[in-house]
């Protein structure tokens, strides 16, 4: 079967749809990490699939670097924030944290 | 093929597991996967890039905050889902769209060997993309020192106490 743009870019989309239901859906706020995880690579994938079909070169990778680079310091300091949420709260759940202070 | 499956696949577990351990090990496989696509789409260094920071860094990392902070024997519970069928609706709404775009445009595609890419990336990483490259290490830097900060005990409260 001859793979062409459109099928990376209907996994790319599914990939999306799937994140967005997974942020959507969970009260976790570890698991609403892991569903911008997805949207980010689902990104990440119609970058390199763009570049390797229409556009040429290597730009498509130079960004999909830069989405990673940001992806790691945004999951390190998502991730530091919700540690300390969790000694102040006991809890991670987005819907209980309504407190801004004690 | 295969590849799209094991993306796809452990994304749907990712995305409709109720517990939150099996959705980030799911998470390995939808990683792997992409970093198969990356290698078809002649994009090698990117694959071991991906494998490195994302399964050996962000996933260890994920699991770690997933293990301190749900508390293991209601682990089942910690993930109940909200308005699915809401949540639902919008993500069919955009993949309509989505998908119709994706079909009705006409991309001027064509098809490349795959060819090694690392090199080229190199170049354009040390001539043409220079400063925002340095710019990437200093955010790196700074949410590195952030994280460590953010993390750090300040107080000890009572029940951290026994």
């Amino acid at each position: 079967m001859h793979v062409s743009l459109v099928h990376y870019l209907t996994v790319a989309a599914v990939l999306f749809g799937l994140g967005l239901f997974t942020v959507m859906t969970r009260r976790n706020a570890v698991g609403i990490l892991l569903g911008v995880e997805l949207i980010l690579n689902a990104a990440a994938l119609n970058f390199v699939a763009f570049e390797h079909f229409v556009a040429g070169g290597v730009s498509g990778q130079v960004f999909t670097v830069f989405i990673i680079i940001l992806a790691a310091s945004e999951a390190a300091i998502a991730l530091a924030i919700v540690l300390q949420v969790y000694r102040g709260f006991r809890s991670i759940f987005s819907d209980q944290l309504t407190d801004l202070k004690n | 093929m295969v590849l799209a499956a094991l993306t796809l696949g452990s994304g749907g577990i990712v995305a409709f597991s109720q517990n939150i351990i099996y959705s980030t090990v799911a998470l390995l496989g939808c990683f792997l996967g992409i970093a198969g696509l990356y290698v078809q789409l002649s994009a090698d260094f990117l694959a071991a890039v991906q494998i490195l920071v994302y399964v050996g860094g962000t996933l260890t990392l994920i699991l770690f905050a997933v293990m301190l902070t749900s508390r293991i024997e209601d682990i089942r519970t910690s993930n109940t889902a909200m308005g699915r069928a809401t949540a639902f609706g919008i993500v069919s709404v955009v993949l309509l769209l989505l998908g119709k775009v994706a079909a009705m445009t006409n991309w001027p595609a064509q098809d490349r060997p795959q060819m090694p890419a690392t090199a080229k990336l190199g170049h354009a990483f040390l001539s043409e993309y220079l400063l925002p490259f340095e710019i990437g290490s200093i955010v790196l830097l700074g949410a590195m020192i952030g994280a460590v900060v953010l993390a750090r005990r300040a107080v000890k409260r009572d029940w951290e106490k026994h």
